[in-house]
């Protein structure tokens, strides 16, 4: 077994695992970055050099797919957290230490179960891309259950993307281009329209703590525009 | 597995490393100095502040029972007594027996645990503290250590230290080159905890309430002084020892050539240490469990990967 597909997927499950114990937002939005610039190039490094060139689609997908969400859906989460003036996610529902400890049963969970998802047919570099997409997944939507702020849930939304796109790519799912260019760009508009919530949020309430529009009801006084009424404080 | 078995090799070794580890410090701080621009103490500068501290008198304050005096010499005793189970380069150590891995790890810990004893006897408030901060780290740490100590123990199918050691390299067939990086750097932050290195504990710092390993040895002086600096370096030897012993290829031309391999990365690990200390700051105490349980949960997947594929 060659080994750089194996670092290459190691190096994302560490990112994940860094990124569910990281408080700051523009850490967390670099190592999404991150894991998008080592999607790209992975279909790259999984192809067999030895037999033929890559086909010209593969490398297309492996530039818009670094373009996009190496560089792209990174940049326009940093605006949205500029706009929305914060910085740091300081009251999740999970602590950060927990959370490692969390994603850690989830990795262990992956490896243990991975041969149950699917049968022996693949090559033994795609069998680890297997659990380690499972658990980019799990942690994904982890991060958007245990955190509170919409922008960290957003960024979580990504990393649950990002495991999708490893499975696709691990397991060399051929001609998936078309399909694969369809899903980025649904993600790239819900990224967009996420973004532009969090800065309405922002501004209609001062915060974008996600967790308190649950309270969210009619205003039945119209005379004190601060807080609505259903609003509590906590 | 390679190891010859010759025992005059191996003491030459230890006598080596027992001359050579305060050499380590100063490979360090020549580092540091060169990144920030200084010419820096000499390299021999702890050997020189060894022998000066040696010749004054120990001063004990009238609080302290006698565990403050006992401490520095028991603490040194029981390091050089795990060292006494590391192989030294390709040379298995004599003394080895099945579990010595825990021995080693648990000598170590007494050293510390004494260290610990003395910074309370003091009665400093500060020295306290430190010692508190001291046995909330090294909590962590040692889950890490085990943790590794289980990855080794796995792929030589042995829990002696001798054995631990020998088989696993980045060359070694049938083992995941990423699950080795991967232990090997989790390794290198535990040595940074335990040894009090930059990202967890500042040695240069004199300020009360930053310090760790500094606070607890603010109460010495003299030649116990001396020992604990003495002891430290065994300490940060036998660890990067440790880790040169992980990725120390095992077919190296003779035991000479295998020695001098040894002994050369040994210093470039300092280095490297010296690197780390010049580029990073000091990571707040509250962030430095997320760094451990973070290299915990990267020995654990190395743990995977090797149970798994």
């Amino acid at each position: 077994m060659s080994s750089l597909p194996e670092i290459i997927l190691i190096m994302f499950l560490l990112s994940s695992i860094v990124l569910v114990s990281s408080s700051r937002l523009v850490h967390c939005i670099q190592l999404v970055a991150l894991q998008g610039v080592l999607l790209g190039i992975m279909p790259l490094i999984f192809w067999d050099w030895q037999s033929s060139a890559p086909h010209g689609e593969l490398v297309f997908l492996a530039i818009v797919n670094i373009a996009v969400k190496g560089v792209a859906l990174p940049m326009l989460l940093i605006l949205a957290m500029r706009r929305a003036q914060v910085r740091r996610e300081l009251e999740p529902l999970v602590g950060y230490a927990l959370s490692q400890l969390i994603a850690m049963l989830i990795i262990a969970g992956c490896f243990a179960g991975y041969r149950h998802l699917i049968g022996a047919a693949a090559t033994n570099s795609a069998l680890l891309a297997i659990p380690v997409a499972a658990a980019t997944m799990l942690i994904g939507l982890f991060v958007i259950i245990a955190r509170r702020k919409a922008i960290t849930q957003v960024i979580g939304f990504l990393v649950f993307e990002n495991g999708i796109a490893v499975f696709a790519s691990g397991l060399m799912v051929h001609h998936g281009a078309i399909v694969e260019l369809g899903i980025l760009l649904d993600v790239f508009a819900l990224v967009f329209i996420m973004g532009i919530a969090v800065f309405k949020i922002s501004r209609e309430f001062q915060h974008i703590d996600a967790d308190r529009l649950n309270t969210l009801r009619d205003r039945r006084d119209p005379e004190s525009p601060a807080t609505p009424a259903g609003y509590t404080g906590e | 597995m390679m190891y010859n078995v010759n025992h005059g090799f191996w003491w030459a070794m230890f006598l080596a490393s027992l001359l050579l580890a305060p050499l380590l410090f100063g490979i360090i701080n020549k580092v540091k100095a060169f990144f920030a621009g200084r010419r820096g103490p000499r390299l021999l500068q702890l050997y020189y502040d060894m022998f000066k501290l040696s010749r004054k008198a120990g001063i004990f304050s009238r609080t302290t029972s006698g565990v403050l005096q006992l401490a520095p010499i028991m603490s040194l005793l029981a390091t050089i007594m795990a060292m006494l189970f590391v192989p030294g380069g390709l040379f298995r150590s004599p003394l080895a027996f099945g579990g010595d891995v825990i021995f080693f790890c648990y000598l170590l810990g007494l050293s510390r645990m004494l260290t610990i004893l003395a910074a309370m006897d003091t009665g400093s408030s500060f020295a306290g503290m430190g010692a508190s901060r001291e046995a909330h780290f090294s909590v962590l740490a040692e889950a890490v250590l085990f943790a590794i100590v289980i990855f080794l123990a796995i792929v030589a199918r042995s829990i002696c230290l001798s054995d631990l050691l020998s088989p696993l390299s980045l060359v070694t067939p049938g083992i995941s080159v990423p699950a080795v990086l991967l232990v090997a750097g989790a390794f290198f932050i535990v040595i940074l905890v335990e040894n009090c290195r930059l990202p967890f504990d500042d040695p240069e710092t004199h300020l009360e309430l930053t310090m760790i390993h500094e606070a607890m040895i603010l109460d010495y002086a003299g030649p116990e002084l001396a020992m604990i600096h003495y002891t430290a370096s065994l300490k940060l030897w036998s660890f990067c020892a440790v880790l040169t012993l992980l990725l120390l290829p095992q077919r190296v031309a003779g035991p000479l050539t295998g020695m001098l391999l040894y002994l050369a990365l040994i210093m470039v690990f300092a280095v490297g240490i010296g690197v780390v200390e010049s580029i990073m700051a000091r990571y707040r105490f509250l962030k430095v469990p997320h760094l451990l349980v973070g290299s915990l949960a990267a020995v654990l997947t190395a743990v995977l990967l090797l149970l798994f594929f």
